[in-house]
């Protein structure tokens, strides 16, 4: 394996042990396992309190079985821009957070058919003694995405602003990406404040700032 | 803070924003410069910090990269 320039001690002896020539190979791979199932079972259990028992043990050996494959698979491209464990670590957080986003629809809060918007008050953190701003928001707000989003944007918006549909749970439903789940409400955002303040009910002295 | 102004906040996008590949690309270099000095990793990434500042599952990841090496766990 190519030897990275400029590396720490600890990381250049993971990157030793990750070489299958390494006389320490296999006690290498299973001393990196051991880590990734502690960091998969330590951030099942502090992002959600849904799962306990043997199923937070099930998903951390998934994350970080997943996690080693990528590693191995990736260790290559390692270039030594932070530390190798903080490089290995993100591949096992980042496998716990797409599972849990699968995880989400096994035991998912009771079916919204319809569009609640009488819970966008409550979404935002509008002080309850507000009542009647709230209704006027969430009237506005629901007159600006008719008339400003497209059907996509719009059923993306309701499923993650209004119903809490985790970003993450929507990917592993519709099998797309977080960054075009984040794309569409960012977009749904933008459109729907340059309606509000358009009609004035939103103070344009807040620039909004453009993009793309 | 009122009802409009939380509404406004929410809408407010930032156009420095990357969007979740290119933060979730280098969140493992930000994350090694936020553990050092939180300051330094905005500064050379500005565009990842404003989307982690907007994007709640990117803000997660990093909380939990930054936990995993904290050693605590
Ligand atoms: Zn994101």
């Amino acid at each position: 394996m190519e030897r990275v320039a400029g590396l720490d001690d600890e990381s250049a002896e993971w990157l030793r042990l990750l070489d299958p020539s390494a006389a320490d190979h296999r006690a290498g791979l299973d001393r990196l396992h051991e880590r990734l199932l502690r960091i998969a079972r330590a951030e099942v259990r502090r992002r959600t309190a849904r799962i306990v028992g043997p199923e937070v043990d099930d998903l951390a050996h998934q994350a970080a079985a997943d996690a080693m494959l990528a590693i191995l698979a990736k260790r290559d491209t390692f270039r030594g821009e932070s530390r190798f464990t903080t490089w290995a670590y993100r591949f096992v957080i980042l496998e716990v957070s797409s599972k849990l986003g699968r995880h989400f629809w096994r035991n998912p809060p009771a079916p919204l058919d319809d569009e609640q918007w009488e819970r966008l008050p409550d979404r935002l953190g509008v002080d309850p003694h507000e009542h009647a701003e709230a209704r006027h928001l969430a009237e506005v707000v629901r007159a600006a995405v008719d008339e400003t989003l497209t059907e996509h944007q719009r059923s993306v918006f309701v499923e993650v602003v209004l119903h809490g549909v985790p970003l993450d749970a929507l990917c592993a439903r519709d099998g797309v990406t977080r960054s075009a789940v984040y794309k569409t409400v960012f977009d749904a955002r933008r459109k729907i404040r340059a309606a509000l303040v358009a009609n004035g009910y939103l103070d344009p002295s807040v620039r909004q700032e453009e993009s793309s | 803070m009122n009802a409009r102004e939380r509404l406004a906040r929410f809408l407010r996008t930032d156009p420095r924003d990357v969007g979740c590949d290119e933060a979730m690309a280098v969140l493992h270099v930000y994350a090694d410069l936020v553990a050092h000095d939180a300051g330094a990793a905005t500064e050379r990434y500005p565009g990842v910090a404003a989307h982690l500042a907007a994007c709640g599952p990117c803000r997660e990841d990093l909380t939990g990269l930054l936990a995993a090496l904290s050693g605590d766990v």
